[in-house]
């Protein structure tokens, strides 16, 4: 039986020169630019699972702020409020994360349609002011504070360089997780909702099973960059839980190409990383972001990665026409 | 007993009735076409039979079970799959993984295993991927196995409709008009694969529109005409049907 398995190579080879790439980076950068890049982790857990929901089951969720919320404010509370391990509020973060999602997603989920990007816009509003007014919960304004950084045993994770090899650890395990499901039995059911929801019912694919199960995963991610998050800079107040956030995290799934999980990250990478350099002009961060969606959507519509193989496949072909031609002379 | 039954379905779109009180049966092994003019109502019974959409009333039975009301994925599983009038692939997928989606209902691995990839999965998923490449050389065009389904020839679609369709391993599949925008020797390549489908005992029941192709290979024929059944019989007899032909041609005008 030849069946050829390069899916699997085109899997792990650049999941192994990617972990590597950021295993090694600390080495060469600044403790500055080592702490933007544990937000770059941070975002990426998000936007990955914004992806996998967006790019594989083809709906949008524009309330995913509030997971990411659901997630900082359950592992805040577990850690000071109730003094719990930092562990404890992780698993909460999920489980909270993952259950509301389950809420939301099942009556949304079963309709045809973009009904759930309605729910979770709605969802997104309820949570901000939920954080803001349920105060003696939250916080309100004023937030949470001193809460405990991650640790395992008496050692604490404090320093930058710690954090980071925590967060991307985390993000590197959440990306393989993500591949497993891309490439099995519900991630090309998954696929083949998103390229006929009808053909996939007829070759017996429940789909509103899936679509729930996968925001649910989504909002989990979500859930778990918000308990690292809190841990990471150990307060919290309802502020970058916003509708804001939500729509930023949809366009790096946008200008990193949602029908690739590398494009979550690569998008995490760009839009993180350009407004940090490009601070001089901070206050023209929204437009920033407008221009770069822009003009990704003009010359890369689908997105950089999958725009970027688009044009090395491209090359090649000219290449192998040029070399037909060179044979022919 | 009949492998497929339906009895009395009836579905109206306001005031257009576009299936009308039909029964027939279909027998295990046979080949069955469905066919009527334009507008007969002919998609609707597949789209009755699949479960996606609701019959106003009557019933269907599959190995003597009701299975009206069920959801399509339901009714997948229970071994009726189907082809689509308006090719339906997954066009951003490979050619194989098309055909691995039809794998679905046979295989069991779902959402939690799949993420952290269990020894299991990974056994089920090596065996769909060799079953789906058999499929793929059974109806011909494992030569475009890593092609993307948007990349293929309108023929070479029809093909790989087929090929997933058969990958449920269903009982009976449903082809709705596998012929239509085929040349004349697709179509003669089509009618031999129907034979073989047959021969791994899958029964047959299409809707078409090539007569040749229809008459040729069915071992009965159904005749629909605004909703309605008009004739039922082997396909010499519906040749020679005056009210077919009538359906099909119009009144023969009266001579003084």
């Amino acid at each position: 039986m030849q069946v050829k398995n390069s899916g699997i190579l085109k899997k792990y080879i650049p999941l192994a020169v990617f972990s590597l790439a950021i295993f090694l980076l600390p080495v060469y950068i600044s403790n500055y630019e080592m702490k933007t890049l544990i937000f770059v982790g941070i975002n990426a857990i998000v936007a990955m699972g914004l992806c996998l929901l967006m790019g594989y089951a083809g709906q949008i969720s524009i309330g995913h702020a509030a997971f990411y919320g659901i997630g900082a404010y359950a592992s805040a509370i577990i850690t000071t409020t109730y003094g719990l391990s930092v562990w404890i509020g992780f698993l909460a973060a999920i489980l909270l994360s993952g259950l509301v999602a389950l809420l939301i997603g099942m009556p949304s989920l079963r309709l045809k349609g973009h009904y759930l990007a309605m729910a979770t816009l709605g969802f997104g509003e309820i949570m901000y002011v939920f954080f803001v007014e349920m105060d003696q919960l939250t916080g309100g304004t004023e937030g949470i504070l001193s809460i405990p950084p991650l640790s395992i045993g008496k050692f604490a994770f404090t320093t930058s360089k710690q954090i980071y090899y925590v967060v991307w650890i985390i993000a590197i395990l959440l990306l393989i997780v993500a591949l497993n499901v891309i490439h099995s039995r519900v991630g090309r059911a998954l696929r083949a909702v998103h390229g006929s929801e009808i053909a996939a019912q007829a070759m017996g694919v429940n789909t509103s099973k899936y679509k729930i199960q996968i925001f649910v995963l989504s909002a989990v991610y979500a859930g778990i960059a918000g308990s690292l998050y809190a841990h990471f800079v150990n307060f919290i107040n309802p502020s970058p839980f916003t509708l804001n956030f939500s729509i930023i995290l949809v366009i790096i799934v946008v200008v990193g190409g949602m029908s690739s999980i590398w494009g979550a990250l690569v998008g995490s990478f760009v839009m993180t990383l350009l407004p940090e350099y490009l601070r001089v002009f901070q206050e023209y961060n929204l437009i920033i972001y407008a221009l770069i969606l822009m003009s990704v959507m003009i010359f890369m519509p689908s997105g950089l990665v999958p725009g970027f193989f688009n044009l090395v496949n491209q090359f090649k072909q000219k290449e192998g026409i040029w070399r037909f031609l060179e044979s022919k002379n | 007993m009949a492998l497929l039954r339906i009895e009395k379905l009836t579905k109206a779109y306001g005031g257009l009735v576009a299936v009308d009180s039909v029964d027939f049966k279909i027998y295990e092994g046979q080949i069955k076409a469905l066919i009527g003019p334009n507008g007969a109502g002919k998609t609707t019974i597949f789209n009755l039979i699949t479960g996606m959409e609701k019959p106003d009333d009557g019933e269907t039975f599959f190995n003597e079970q009701g299975i009206t009301g069920l959801k399509p994925h339901q009714i997948a599983r229970l071994g009726i799959s189907r082809t689509f009038q308006n090719i339906q692939l997954f066009g951003e997928m490979t050619v194989l993984e098309n055909v691995m989606v039809g794998r679905h209902p046979r295989t069991k691995a779902e959402f939690f295993a799949s993420a952290f990839r269990l020894p299991p999965v990974g056994r089920e998923e090596k065996a769909i991927a060799e079953d789906s490449f058999e499929l793929a050389k059974f109806i011909g065009i494992v030569s475009k196995a890593q092609t993307l389904a948007k990349n293929l020839s309108h023929g070479e679609r029809r093909l790989l409709e087929i090929a997933r369709a058969l990958a449920t391993e269903p009982e009976i599949i449903l082809l709705d008009e596998p012929a239509a925008g085929l040349n004349d020797r697709e179509t003669g390549e089509l009618g031999e694969l129907i034979y073989r489908i047959r021969d791994k005992g899958i029964t047959v029941f299409l809707v078409e529109h090539n007569m040749g192709l229809v008459m040729e290979i069915s071992d009965e024929v159904v005749v629909l005409d605004h909703g309605k059944k008009i004739a039922e019989g082997p396909p010499l007899l519906i040749q020679e049907d005056e009210q077919v032909i009538e359906a099909y041609l119009g009144k023969e005008i009266e001579h003084a």
